[in-house]
C-alpha cells in the first residue's frame, strides 16, 4: 500500500478538483509560490499560475468574504486561513454571511465554498496559534465542518466538500501535516460527509474522537488491550453532519462513551455529542460519559505547560479505566 | 530635535542590545533551545531605538510579532526576555507567553502580538484612556507594512483622527508580509500616503538612519502630547533574516539583502560618531564588548531559570480564578 502524508492528501484533492474544474480556486495568506505556511499548497501555484493560486494580502475579512462573494457568484473557491485563530478576523463574513445566506435568501443561493483552517497546538506556538475552534463553527447553522485525521480522508472529503453546495468548514490539524498514513489508491475517491469510520474495532468501550486524538486513541486503545479492555476507536471525520447512526451502533455495542478532542473542555464540540448521546442513548449506557479535552486555560508557550494543557494518550486510556473501576 | 551626545551614545547601546540579543535568539533556535515561532528584528535597529528614544518610561508602545526589538528599545530587561524565549518561569510571561507576547506593563509595554493588525485598535484603547485622564502621555503603535492591509488599520486611524489621539503610527515598512512583496499586496509604495484619507500627518523616511527616525517620531509625539493628534510615519527598512527562523527567503531577488546591508544602520552611526567626535572606535569596542556581557548574562539567566511549574499552567486566566489541573 502506498503511503501519503496528510498534507499531501490534501494537496493531491485540490489538485484534482482543479484540474477537473476550472470554477475551483485557491487563495490566502503566501498559498502561492511559497508553498503555504505549512508548504499545503506545495507546486499548486507552479502548475495553475496566479489566476488560480492567489497569495491575498493579509486581511482575512477579505478572504473569507472573497470566498462568500466568488461562491455566490459560481465559483466554487478554497480559501485558506493560515491558523484558524485568524478566523476570528473574519468571522463576519463566516458567521452572518456564509452561514445565513441561503436560508435568509429562502434557499435561492448555493455557496459552494471551502474554508481550510490548520488548528491545533503541539508546536510551542503559545496562546493565539494554536487553538481548537471548532465548537465555533459546529454551533452555527449553515455551516458544514470536516475535520480529517489522515491523508486517505483528508482526500476524499475535501474532492466533496469542494463541490459540496454548502460552505463547508475544513479543519486541517497542523501537527498531522507530516503524518504519512497507508493510502489505498482504488480508493481515493470522494467521501460522503457525515460517515465515521471505525479506526478500530472494539466491544467495551466506545472512544469516539477525530482529528490528531484519532492516534492518541489508538495508543490508549493498545494500552488498554494489554488490561483486557477492548476499546473501539470511531473517527467522526465529519463533525456536522455527525454520523449518529455509526455512534447509536457504537454504544449499543459497548454501553461506554468517552469523548475526545483537543478543545478546551468548556464548551467543546464533545459536550454537545455528550448530550445527544445522553438524550437519544441513555438507556444503551452502562456507566456515565466520559470527556477528554484540553484544560480550561489558552495554550501556553512552555512545551512542558503546553503539553499539560493538551490531552494525551495517558489521559485518554485514564478515562477509559475510570469506568470500569 | 536636540539631542546630546549621552542621548546618542544610548540610542546606539540600544542599537547594540537589539543586535546582539536577535543573533543570540538566532544562535539558540537553531540549537534548539528556543521552542516555537521566532521572528527576529536584525536589519530594523533604528525603527524601534529612534521612536523609543523620543518617549517616556510613562508613555506606551504597542508591538507585532516582531516584537524585541521595540521592547528592548522601550527599556525591557535582555534576562527576562531570554528567559521567556526559553520558556522559563522567569521570564516575562513566566513561559506562558514566548517570543511573540512579551509585555511589560510597567514600561508601556504593551505586549507583542500574535495577531497582525491586533495593535492598530490597542492603541486607539490606550490614546483613548490618554486623554480621558488628561495626562500628556503618548503611544506609539509599531506595525509592518503588510498590517496595513488589516481593516483594524483602518478603523485605527479613523478613529485616531476623529478623536483626536495622541498616537503615533509608526510603520516598519520592510518591504514583505511573510514571502508576498510590498507590489503584490498593495498597489501603493508610499504607505504614508493613507494618511491623508484620515486627514492626518504623513511622512516616508529612511528607517534605516536612526537620526531621522528619532527626529519624525519626536516630532510626532510633541504634536500628540500637545493634543494635535496622530501621525502616520512610515520608516522604510529590511529585514535581513527570513520571515521566521527556519525560512529559506526563496521570494527575495538576487541582491536584495545584500544591497540593504549595505545601509545597516549600526555602522552608519558609529561613522557619525568618529567623525563628530562623539565616541573614540576604542570607546565603541569597549562598549560591543559590554553588550556581549550582557548577552552572555542573560543567556546565563535563562538557563539558570527553573522550567515552570505545571500548576503555574491553571493560574493568570483569571484575575481571581485558579482553573482545574489534571492527574496523569
Ligand atoms: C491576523 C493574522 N493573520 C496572519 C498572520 C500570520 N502572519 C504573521 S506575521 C505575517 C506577516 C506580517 O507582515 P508585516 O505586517 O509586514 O510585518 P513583518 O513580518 O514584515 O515585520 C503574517 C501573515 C497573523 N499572525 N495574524
Ligand atoms: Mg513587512
Amino acid at each position: 500500500m502506498k503511503k501519503m502524508t496528510y498534507a499531501e492528501g490534501i494537496r493531491e484533492a485540490m489538485r484534482k478538483k482543479m484540474q477537473e474544474d476550472p470554477s475551483v480556486l485557491l487563495f490566502g495568506e503566501d498559498v502561492g509560490k511559497f508553498g503555504g505556511c505549512f508548504g499545503v499548497s506545495a507546486g499548486l501555484w507552479e502548475e495553475f499560475g496566479d489566476d488560480r493560486v492567489r497569495d491575498t494580502p493579509i486581511s482575512e475579512g477579505a478572504i473569507v468574504g472573497a470566498a462568500v462573494g466568488s461562491a455566490a457568484c459560481g465559483l466554487k473557491p478554497i480559501a485558506e486561513l493560515m491558523f484558524v485563530d485568524f478566523l476570528t478576523v473574519g468571522m463576519d463574513q463566516l458567521v452572518n454571511q456564509a452561514a445565513k445566506m441561503r436560508y435568509m435568501f429562502g434557499g435561492k443561493i448555493n455557496l459552494p465554498m471551502v474554508l481550510r483552517v490548520p488548528s491545533g497546538g503541539g508546536v510551542g506556538a503559545a496562546a493565539q496559534h494554536s487553538q481548537s475552534l471548532e465548537a465555533w463553527v459546529t454551533h452555527v447553522p449553515g455551516l458544514k465542518v470536516v475535520y480529517p485525521s489522515n491523508a486517505q480522508d483528508a482526500y476524499g472529503l475535501l474532492m466533496t466538500a469542494i463541490d459540496d453546495q454548502n460552505p463547508v468548514v475544513f479543519v486541517e490539524n497542523k501537527m498531522l501535516y507530516s503524518a504519512k498514513t497507508d493510502v489505498d489508491e482504488n480508493e481515493l475517491k470522494p467521501i460522503p460527509l457525515g460517515k465515521a469510520r471505525i479506526a478500530k474495532d472494539g466491544t467495551d468501550v466506545s472512544i469516539i474522537t477525530y482529528g490528531r486524538q484519532v492516534f492518541d486513541a489508538l495508543t490508549a486503545a493498545e494500552a488498554l488491550a494489554k488490561e483486557g479492555i477492548s476499546a473501539e476507536v470511531l473517527d467522526l471525520r465529519s463533525l456536522y453532519p455527525i454520523d449518529k447512526e455509526a455512534i447509536a451502533q457504537s454504544v449499543g455495542k459497548t454501553h461506554k462513551v468517552v469523548l475526545v478532542s483537543e478543545e478546551c473542555k468548556r464548551g467543546a464540540y464533545t459536550g454537545d455529542i455528550a448530550a445527544q448521546i445522553a438524550e437519544e442513548y441513555f438507556y444503551d449506557l452502562d456507566a456515565p460519559i466520559k470527556r477528554v479535552g484540553a484544560l480550561n486555560t489558552p495554550v501556553a508557550f512552555a512545551t512542558d505547560l503546553e503539553s499539560y494543557i493538551l490531552p494525551n494518550a495517558r489521559d485518554i486510556e485514564l478515562a477509559v479505566k475510570s469506568l470500569f473501576d | 530635535m536636540k539631542i546630546t551626545n549621552e542621548q546618542l551614545k544610548d540610542m546606539y547601546l540600544t542599537m547594540l542590545k537589539i543586535r546582539k540579543f536577535e543573533k543570540n535568539a538566532m544562535d539558540k533556535f537553531a540549537e534548539g533551545k528556543i521552542p516555537g515561532f521566532v521572528h527576529l528584528y536584525i536589519g530594523e535597529e533604528a525603527c524601534a531605538t529612534g521612536a523609543c528614544a523620543a518617549l517616556r518610561v510613562d508613555d506606551y508602545i504597542t508591538s507585532t510579532h516582531r516584537g524585541h526589538g521595540h521592547i528592548i528599545a522601550k527599556g525591557g530587561d535582555l534576562n527576562y526576555m531570554m528567559a521567556e524565549l526559553f520558556g522559563k518561569s522567569d521570564g516575562y510571561c513566566k513561559g506562558k507567553g514566548g517570543s511573540m507576547h512579551i509585555a511589560d506593563a510597567d514600561k508601556g509595554i504593551l505586549g507583542a502580538n500574535g495577531i497582525v493588525g491586533a495593535g492598530h485598535n490597542i492603541a486607539i484603547g490606550s490614546g483613548l484612556a490618554i486623554k480621558y485622564r488628561k495626562t500628556d502621555q503618548v503611544c506609539v503603535c509599531f506595525f509592518g507594512d503588510a498590517s496595513t492591509n488589516q481593516s483594524t488599520f483602518h478603523e485605527g486611524l479613523n478613529l485616531a483622527s476623529v478623536w483626536k489621539l495622541p498616537v503615533v503610527f509608526v510603520c516598519e515598512n520592510n518591504g514583505y508580509g511573510i514571502s508576498v512583496s510590498q507590489k503584490r499586496h498593495q498597489a501603493i509604495t508610499d504607505i504614508s500616503v493613507r494618511a491623508s484619507a484620515y486627514n492626518m500627518p504623513g511622512i516616508t523616511i529612511d528607517g534605516n538612519d536612526l537620526f531621522a527616525v528619532h527626529e519624525a517620531v519626536g516630532e510626532a509625539v510633541e504634536r500628540a502630547r500637545k493634543g494635535q493628534g496622530p501621525t502616520l510615519i512610515e520608516c522604510k527598512t529590511y529585514r535581513w533574516r527570513g520571515h521566521f527562523e527556519g525560512d529559506m527567503t526563496v521570494y527575495r531577488p538576487d541582491g536584495e539583502l545584500e544591497a540593504w546591508m549595505k545601509k545597516d544602520p549600526i555602522p552608519r552611526v558609529e561613522k557619525y560618531f568618529i567623525e563628530n567626535n562623539v565616541m573614540t572606535q576604542d570607546e565603541i569596542n569597549k562598549l560591543n564588548a559590554e553588550v556581549d556581557k550582557m548577552i552572555e548574562e542573560a543567556n546565563k539567566f535563562a538557563v539558570n531559570s527553573p522550567a515552570p511549574s505545571l500548576e503555574s499552567a491553571l493560574e493568570d486566566v483569571y484575575s481571581d480564578i485558579v482553573e482545574e489541573g489534571r492527574v496523569r
